[in-house]
């Protein structure tokens, strides 16, 4: 049998992604990300401050861009949707806290890259 | 098909209420969930409760688990002739279906018999590389058995083989799409996608950091006091590296663009992280020398300690 070879993509082709495609990976209602960018859960690129944000989030939502990095985001919040029933409030402080943690675990990983190997290993002996 | 209590699984007992499996999934799944919980068994126990708790919280879908009887877990079982949604005349053969599969249907029914497109579902499958399939991309063979919906309400496990291009670039705990790999859409639905977790599979000489490559470049102390030129291996071969004198242990030396490469344009750094490092069993000449040295020598490393009476 021939074996078909596919080539597995980057999660979106521009390093910044709009609302709709969002909408599209992560499976989740424009409605709900737009009230997690309310929440402050996510936050577009373009948003200069929190107050052109509130005054601007209706007209504006359809230009929104966001970062590669909201693609994994977006999707852990639906997961967690879906699996915990959590509500756009609960949500976003759920991400909060997630991100908060990945933030640390990269900077622990980090220093223990730094860490001679042979130091290490002594350590966990 | 083999037989799982969904029960035993939420730790409940047959007759417990609607609520007390709702509280028993919400416990197991803070416990267990792969976005909250560290636990490195906590994904593969999480895929069971909650593959228990999609079954036993729609009252359908849980009647017509109870109808196929109590049979001890991993228990080869076949349902009760009457039993099931469209499978037809029986012909269906249950040996190759999984018994998530026979209740995924339920709960979507009402949607699945009309005409509404619906997108095919996602895989997730983890892809460990090593550092080197990173640096100059690779391709990876998947042997992966997923479930397949009939149109008609039955489901059957079947294999999935093709192998996957994985681009240079990718770093450790990045996730890769391939599109229309997934689960295929009904009534004319696009097909899910399939999402590739790629990680690293620890290697002998270095550390992953984004794009950059950590690695240990242990210097014995006359290298690191007089400075040398030392050989250091990358991942396209061997560089020369020079340890400029009076190097100390825990610096850091960048060689520039060695790292992994950056999707686009543009490498990660090798940062090369010294050691010093003694002669495990020094000769007496090695120990002689040591000696005249420590003589020679005024240098006090511990110069900013707080002098005390040697007590």
């Amino acid at each position: 049998m021939k074996i078909q070879i596919t080539d597995a993509k980057w999660l979106c082709e521009h390093p910044e992604v709009s609302l709709e495609e969002l909408v599209e990976l992560s499976g989740l209602s424009t409605e709900l990300l737009r009230e997690l960018v309310d929440y402050g859960a996510l936050a577009p690129i373009d948003l200069q401050s929190a107050e052109t944000a509130a005054s601007q989030t209706e007209v504006r939502s359809t230009q929104w861009r966001f970062t590669a990095d909201c693609v994994v985001a977006v999707q852990t919040v639906s997961r967690l949707r879906e699996d915990f029933d959590l509500d756009a409030n609960a949500l976003s402080v759920a991400m909060m806290l997630i991100e908060r943690i990945h933030g640390l675990e990269a900077q622990l990983q980090e220093l223990q890259s730094q860490l001679p190997q042979l130091k290490r290993q002594a350590q966990t002996r | 098909m083999k037989y799982k209590d969904y029960y035993e699984t939420l730790g409940v007992k047959r007759d417990a209420s609607a609520d007390d499996i709702k509280k028993a999934y919400r416990k197991l799944a803070r416990k267990y969930h792969p976005d909250v919980s560290k636990d490195p068994a906590g994904e593969e126990k999480f895929k069971d409760v909650s593959e228990a708790y999609k079954t036993l919280k729609d009252p359908e879908a849980r009647a017509a688990y109870d109808n196929l009887g109590k049979h001890r877990p991993g228990e080869d079982f076949r349902p009760p002739p009457d039993w099931g949604q469209g499978s037809g005349d029986g012909s269906f053969s249950y040996e190759d279906v999984d018994l998530s599969d026979l209740f995924a249907a339920f709960g979507g029914r009402g949607r699945r018999g009309g005409s509404i497109p619906i997108p095919g579902q996602d895989f997730e499958v983890n892809a460990p590389i090593t550092i080197e399939e990173a640096w100059r991309g690779t391709e990876l063979e998947l042997n992966l058995s997923v479930p397949e919906h009939d149109g008609a309400g039955g489901v059957r496990r079947v294999p999935l083989v093709f192998k996957a291009r994985i681009p240079k670039g990718v770093t450790d705990g990045e996730k890769l799409r391939l599109p229309g790999k997934g689960g295929k859409g009904l009534n004319g639905g696009p097909n899910g996608s399939l999402y590739l977790n790629i990680s690293f599979k620890p290697h002998a000489l270095y550390r992953a950091v984004g794009h950059d490559l950590y690695l240990d470049l242990p210097l014995s102390p006359w290298e690191a006091a007089l400075g040398a030129s030392v050989e250091v291996p990358t991942l396209a071969g061997p560089v020369r590296l020079k340890v400029p004198a009076g190097t100390n242990s825990g610096q850091k030396l960048r060689l520039a663009k060695r790292g992994l490469p950056k999707r686009g344009e543009g490498e990660g750094n090798l940062f090369a992280i010294v050691q010093i490092v003694v002669p495990p069993a020094p000769t007496d000449r090695e120990k002689a020398l040591f000696k005249d040295l420590a003589d020679a020598s005024k240098f006090d490393p511990r110069a900013a300690f707080p002098k005390g009476d040697g007590k």
